[in-house]
């Protein structure tokens, strides 16, 4: 049976009636229309599906849309746009954080969970944060390299704002 | 894969949650943080056919000091609990032991009640918790009840909760000044389930060592306690010649089998590895 959902997801509203096990990777990718986020494991392995639950990551595919009623949802679209990149998807375009892109999303959103804690980790701590996500293609290195560059962007951005 | 349709029902209380628990019997099963339980589903080995969702009951999480103990909600989520200064303060062995558990998106949303009620054998929770002489609050169409760890945790996915009853709070007694402990665990990669994990408590008075309490998970024995190993400590000096007897003893007692992490011989090594270690950092943090 159906039931109404609504959603807040990167501050717009999303409302639809879905069944109560509809996870809420798949409101968010075939109901909200936001297919920035992806699937890949739909058991918690992969990470690719990581967005932001009150402003805390949460792998989408173990969560029910229900269950996230009245709760702030955050995915890969609130951080920048094609023309104006957010310092992270610099970093990733600059340092080759990525190949495929099939683990992109979910890295981004670590990333950004990561530095609200540590605005300057080291890579021993960036390899931690991003320890839970598979990529399949660069070898992880790249993309530590990119969110150290990513914190090279905001330092420069914070000084030129400074001068 | 995609779960079972199911019912969804959102308890306000734990009053409530219980209710429901009564009137749907055991084509119903609560859902705090997901992520043991979506799995599950996901995979379909588990079919719910109503989900009583606990995950925003106000007070379930809160973490507080009683008599003598930390008094954990059992909806507190993994990250809080291990972040908790009253946690690291006063029961150190289990902020530790935390630090192994899942990875860092996994511990936001699963929760310390849940970890305890799915009760995977390799987990780390239900370990220290039972080395630390917890007590778990069940709240029942009864009323409540209080059960010891060492009584709670029964075989692989298996506990003492009854199918009406829910876990409400866990007291965790604080660990004694100059008390020495130690967890160690390996596993395939951080944060996975452990392939073998130790826990140690011991104190160290006029060179030897007292009040032990030793416990693995991965060693393919009954109780996570390992009385024999315990025995082989208690009282003994506290010299590197008692610790490497007492992890031949573990060895000896154990009986892991081969699975797809690990063949059995290598689980045994990592038993008397392990034990080594968690027993010479016990001794090394216990003051004499
Ligand atoms: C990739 C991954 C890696 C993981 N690695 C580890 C690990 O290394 N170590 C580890 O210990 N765990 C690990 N976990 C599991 C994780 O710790 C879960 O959070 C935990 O086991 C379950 O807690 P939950 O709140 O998510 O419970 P849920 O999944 O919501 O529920 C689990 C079970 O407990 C029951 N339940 C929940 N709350 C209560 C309650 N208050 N009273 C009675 N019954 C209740 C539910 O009905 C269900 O049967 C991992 C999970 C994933 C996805
Ligand atoms: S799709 Fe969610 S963790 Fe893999
Ligand atoms: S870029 Fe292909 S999976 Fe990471």
């Amino acid at each position: 049976m159906k039931t109404s959902v609504s959603l807040k997801i990167n501050g717009k509203s999303y409302q639809d009636d879905v069944e109560p096990r509809t996870l809420l990777s798949d409101f968010i990718r075939h109901h909200a229309g936001l297919k920035g986020t992806h699937v890949g494991c739909e058991h918690g392995v992969c990470g690719a599906c990581t967005v932001m639950i009150d402003g805390k990551t949460a792998r989408s595919c173990l969560a029910f849309a229900v269950q996230c009623q009245d709760h702030d949802i955050t995915t890969v679209e609130s951080l920048g746009t094609q023309e104006e990149l957010s310092p992270l998807q610099q970093g990733f375009w600059e340092k080759h954080g990525l190949q495929c892109g099939y683990c992109t999303s979910g890295m981004l959103m670590l990333a950004t969970e990561l530095l609200e804690h540590n605005p300057t980790p080291t890579r021993d701590e960036i390899r931690e944060a991003i320890s839970g996500n598979l990529c399949r293609c660069t070898g992880y290195q790249t993309i530590i390299d990119s969110i150290a560059r990513a914190v090279e962007i905001k330092a420069g951005t914070a000084l030129e704002a400074a001068e | 894969m995609k779960p079972s349709p199911f019912e969804y029902v959102r308890a306000t209380s734990v009053a409530d949650a219980v209710k429901a628990l009564a009137a749907h019997g055991d084509r119903a099963k609560l859902l705090a943080g997901g992520q043991s339980l979506i799995p599950m589903m996901n995979f379909r080995m588990v079919a719910p056919e109503v989900l009583i969702d606990i995950g925003n009951i106000p007070g379930l999480d809160e973490i507080t000091i009683g008599d003598g103990s930390v008094q954990i909600g059992a909806g507190a989520r993994h990250n809080v609990v291990m972040a908790s200064d009253v946690v690291r303060q006063h029961c150190p062995l289990l902020a530790d032991a935390y630090s192994h558990v899942a990875h860092f998106t996994i511990r936001n949303r699963g929760t310390i009640g849940g970890n305890i009620c799915h009760h995977d054998p390799a987990s780390e929770v239900p370990l220290v918790l039972t080395l630390l002489g917890a007590s778990l609050v069940l709240a029942g169409p009864k009323g409540n009840r209080t059960v010891p760890a060492d009584t709670f945790f029964l075989g692989m996915m298996e506990t003492a909760i009854a199918e009406d009853e829910m876990l409400v709070r866990i007291d965790v007694p604080f660990q004694p000044a100059g008390e020495g402990w130690s967890f160690h665990e390996m596993s395939v990669r951080k944060g996975d389930y452990a392939i073998v994990c130790a826990a140690v408590r011991l104190t160290v008075k006029d060179g030897a060592f007292h009040d032990v309490r030793v416990g693995f998970n991965g060693a393919g024995t009954e109780t996570k306690r390992m009385a024999g190993v315990e025995q082989a400590l208690e009282g003994k000096p506290a010299t590197d010649a008692t610790i490497a007897a007492a992890v031949k003893v573990a060895v000896d007692l154990s009986d892991p089998s081969d699975d797809v992490q690990a063949d059995a011989a290598y689980k045994r090594d990592l038993l008397s590895a392990l034990g080594r270690r968690a027993l010479e950092q016990a001794r090394a943090r216990a003051s004499n």
